[in-house]
């Protein structure tokens, strides 16, 4: 059986940049990815990474932006160990040939971004989460000695020892059915969100939660699991993404009446406000009947020069054209609140070590948790480079002086059976996989969105026991092996299913409003009751269980939120 | 709600069956795209469609095909734009796995075998001369604003499905991975200029493979316009490190333009011996030698002349020759970029074109290459 020191599952940034930080440590590597690498989903991070690397600027302030972001509900040791190195991290990357912007002085140059204090926004075009994956990947093309890669191979469990450490996992190779056993002495889970739990999102399709289900099926508890992200810029409809660049660039937001609505809301920051506080204005507006018939509100990007838009915001000029049929640079485009972003996920400490042993996680599959209630723009591709980082140097510290485990054979016909039960299935009798999907996603989409209570969430979690249920005998069309995306994707439906219990088990259990969480039954941030981590963990057959981990406070005593 | 006929090349590889065509119904309104429609069919009818996708957003560069005989991303046309396009030719949407690349089932192809190995090809990582400074290079802006063109690559396969040298010679680098290649090229903080385009004009394969038939321009669905990037590193192999490659096509480009501004039309049997030095240069001599078997055939079959041979009537006219004067007076040469088109206050009725060809342009860049390219406006 193929064996690593570390095994990586996942290739977006948190993946690639744990992968070239373990082999740079001296460990043999693997990484894996159910889609090609830059085919990953920090694709769509446009608007930038944000550091304090401007002289005037300081990482304290960085920090203090994060806590804030997160209504204090983030770790402040992690987010001092984030901000500080982020300076470092960013020239890194353009030591590895990122095309960051400069200025006229042909230095890095900055753009300004939600809930941030300074300009510290370091950018591509509006492609820079694009132009760093495609640049971790040029790294590893070049390190192809000391990083092997297992390109569309699909993850369907990780194994544990007998002492319960993770040892390997199982995957499936798409391309022809083959499942294999891996061995690995530290599995790092970086295979991303689980966006695709709502209909519609700003996720990808791949993004289905794959590593937080597999983490928690084995034990691991997930925090802050019911702190999803809404943001406030993606189209009706299809939920595409309109960068908050946008904005960062000097785009207002109006209702229907014509009104620049975020005066009332945030009288300082205005658009620029958390994304949180954005997207409950503009839902605000929406539920009053202050939006457009289309439920949604405008996002006026003339405000911005034409040529600047061309030059620094180019993809969602292409955006507007092919998916709205909106020329940006000349008339507004119609806006509102689509799911985003997890801040949510398998509970880590700073070096991406989660409760069991030998299983590290970083990215947005992990909750360190640096975004707490609400992550900043431009703070998520920090996160992963940095906890990426960080796991990765762990993981190959950790193999050093340490046998190859030899995961148990059994627990790879053990995935062979689920896979061939699900093939095997009679078509017509259950319902179909894509039907309880779009149940699930449509649901959630209403029930656990911006605003949220008591009543609607009790019905949610009803309905996700239900679709649980149905997803036991749902069937699939294709019986074949080679790329049977179909039968990957009842696997996928299970992964998302467990994610959109632990998402609603969290909003249920936090009788407050904070961050991204907005209960009309509890409108108030309860910090005697509710300042502590909620950890959602699997039971065997039973309801999950709740428990609750304190925040850790460095410097920074909650206040009240104003922008 | 509008009803769709999407027809598509089904393969099974397991089946041990032909691939075959496959009708299927979407009703979906006109502006959702084509992904958007086979993605319907995929979950009501029939799960066992087999194609990759995954942004649905034209980023992440998965759902490359050919849609009506055009390669391009599924989730960048529209299904009314498709129909449109259909109904100009039997009337049906027709969506088929991308060419030049082996076929693993339905509409998923192998691009490891043939795209990314040619990316693997052009060294595609940065080679610094060096220890990195303590902090970022210094570059200038317009450096880093002008290889972001080729960094909103996707990677989709688009231009290497439609590349017609590719077509003929399996071995060219291709306009994908010669796009990468300009990256680096392009890139100040690279050491290796010399190094790549040295070897990227050696290689038989390489940047004078390339034939413009503007066909990867078309297809890309991000403006990347790779041909504007492999003549890039033509000029800069050439004018600026005077790489004199041993397949002739630095002399022969040369040649040619030579040639265009004497002549305004082009004297085709001046080419080939002025591309080799001129016609008494003893390299041209066994080139003219290995061209006689040609050459006599066209005289057998009429289509050279001793006269048109020989005497070449057509001098280049005023217009050419101020054509040229305008190009040789530019002190700059003036390179397409995608990324500062447009000026703040447009001229009004103006189109974004206007602004990319002013100044001129040394080289037949054609200016509508990736302003307003819409994937409904190819």
């Amino acid at each position: 059986m193929p064996a690593h020191d570390v095994l990586i599952i996942g290739a977006g940034l948190a993946g690639q940049r744990a992968a070239l930080a373990a082999a740079g440590a001296g460990a043999s590597v693997a990484i894996m990815s159910k889609v090609h690498p830059v085919r990953s989903h920090s694709n769509a991070a446009a608007g930038g990474i944000n550091a304090a690397l401007n002289v005037d600027d300081s990482w304290e302030s960085h920090a203090f932006d994060t806590v804030k972001g997160s209504d204090y509900l983030g770790d402040q040791d992690a987010i001092e160990i984030m901000c500080r190195e982020a300076p470092a991290e960013v020239l890194w990357l353009e030591h590895q040939g990122v095309t960051f912007h400069r200025n006229d002085e042909g230095k890095l140059g900055t753009r300004a971004f939600g809930g941030a204090s300074a300009a510290r926004t370091y950018y591509v075009a509006d492609i820079t989460g694009q132009a760093l994956l495609h640049v971790l990947y040029e790294q590893l093309m070049k390190n192809y000695e000391t990083v092997d890669r297992y390109e569309e191979w699909f993850v369907t469990a990780v194994v544990q020892d007998d002492a319960g450490e993770a040892c390997g996992v199982i995957a499936r190779n798409v391309r022809d059915g083959a499942m294999e056993l891996f061995a690995a002495k530290s599995v790092i889970l970086a295979s991303g969100g689980a966006g695709q739990a709502f209909k519609p999102t700003t996720n990808a399709l791949i993004c289905t939660g794959d590593g937080i289900a597999q983490a928690y099926r084995i034990g691991a508890p997930l925090m802050d699991m019911e702190m999803i992200q809404y943001h406030p810029t993606t189209l009706a409809g299809n939920g595409i993404l309109i960068t908050e660049g946008a904005r960062g660039e000097g785009a207002h937001l109006y209702n229907a009446q014509g009104e620049r609505f975020m005066e009332k809301y945030a009288p300082n920051k205005l658009e620029l406000a958390s994304r949180d506080v954005v997207s409950r204005s503009e839902q605000t507006e929406i539920n009053e009947g202050r939006g457009f018939p289309d439920g949604t509100v405008a996002l006026d990007i003339t405000k911005v020069p034409r040529k600047r838009t061309l030059e620094a915001l180019r993809e969602i000029v292409n955006i507007g054209r092919d998916f709205a049929g909106v020329d940006i640079t000349r008339e507004p485009i119609h806006i509102k609140p689509g799911c985003h972003y997890i801040m949510g996920g398998v509970k880590t400490d700073v070096w991406g070590e989660t409760s069991i042993g030998g299983l590290y996680a970083a990215g947005e599959v992990a909750c360190v948790s640096v975004h707490g209630g609400n992550r900043l723009g431009a703070n998520s591709l920090l996160d992963t480079l940095i906890f990426g980082r960080r796991a990765g140097e762990h993981a190959a510290r950790r193999a050093e002086g340490m046998s190859m485990p030899t995961p148990s054979e059994s627990s790879l016909a053990d995935e062979q059976a689920m896979i061939g039960a699900i093939v095997r299935r009679e078509r017509g009798v259950g319902r179909r996989v894509s039907e309880i999907k779009d149940e699930l996603g449509e649901m959630m989409n209403e029930k656990v969105a911006v605003f949220r209570d008591q009543a609607g969430l009790t019905e949610a979690h009803d309905i996700i026991h239900r679709l649980k249920d149905e997803s036991r005998s749902a069937y699939i069309d294709d019986q074949g092996t080679i790329f049977n995306q179909d039968v990957l994707g009842a696997i996928e439906l299970g992964y998302m299913l467990d994610c959109a219990e632990a998402i609603v088990m969290g909003a249920l259990e936090r009788k407050e409003s904070r961050g991204a969480q907005f209960r009309l039954d509890f409108p108030k941030r309860n910090d005697d009751e509710w300042l502590k981590h909620i950890n959602v963990s699997a039971n065997g057959g039973d309801e999950p269980k709740i428990s609750y981990s304190e925040v850790t406070m460095t410097q920074w005593e909650p206040q009240e939120r104003t922008y | 709600m509008p009803e769709y006929t999407l027809k598509l090349r089904r393969y099974s590889p397991e089946s041990g069956e032909a691939a075959y065509w496959e009708e299927f119904t979407a009703d979906l309104d006109g502006h959702r795209s084509v992904l958007d429609g086979i993605l319907q069919v995929r979950d009501r009818e029939d799960g066992s469609i087999g194609i990759r996708c995954s942004c649905r957003a034209a980023i992440c560069g998965s759902c490359g095909v050919s849609i009506n005989g055009r390669a391009g991303l599924a989730c960048h046309m529209h299904l009314d734009e498709a129909q449109k396009r259909a109904d100009q030719n039997g009337g049906t949407i027709t969506v088929e796995p991308m060419g030049n690349m082996p076929v693993l089932k339905d509409l998923i192809v192998d691009m490891d075998a043939v795209h990314w190995k040619k990316v693997q090809r052009v060294t595609p990582w940065l080679i610094p001369d060096g220890e990195p400074p303590e902090r970022e290079y210094i570059v200038p802006k317009e450096s880093m604003v002008d290889v972001t063109q080729t960094m909103a690559c996707i990677q989709c396969g688009a231009c290497v499905s439609h590349c017609l040298s590719m077509e003929v010679d399996p071995l060219f680098i291709g306009p994908a991975a010669l796009a990468k290649a300009y990256r680096f090229v392009g890139d100040p903080r690279d050491g290796q200029h010399f190094e790549r385009l040295k070897d990227l004009s050696e290689d038989p394969h390489g940047i004078y493979d390339c034939t413009h038939c503007f066909n990867c321009i078309e297809a890309c669905p991000k403006g990347v316009a790779p041909m504007s990037q492999i003549m890039r590193l033509r000029r800069i192999a050439g004018s600026d490190h005077a790489i004199d490659d041993r397949n002739n096509g630095h002399r022969h480009e040369n040649a040619f333009v030579k040639n265009i501004e004497r002549n305004g039309l082009l004297h085709e049997a001046d080419l080939l011996p002025d591309s080799y030095g001129g016609k008494f240069h003893p390299r041209a001599v066994p080139e003219l030698l290995a061209s006689l078997p040609v050459a006599l055939k066209g005289l057998q079959r009429g289509k050279i002349t001793p006269k048109k041979a020989l005497l070449h009537g057509h001098k280049a006219d005023q217009g050419v020759k101020d054509i040229f004067k305008r190009i040789h007076s530019l002190e700059d040469r003036y390179e397409l970029n995608l990324y500062v088109t447009g000026k703040d206050e447009e001229q009004s009725g103006a189109k974004d074109n206007d602004d990319i060809v002013e100044g001129g342009q040394a080289h037949g860049t054609p200016s509508s290459s990736s302003e307003e390219r819409s994937p409904n406006s190819v």
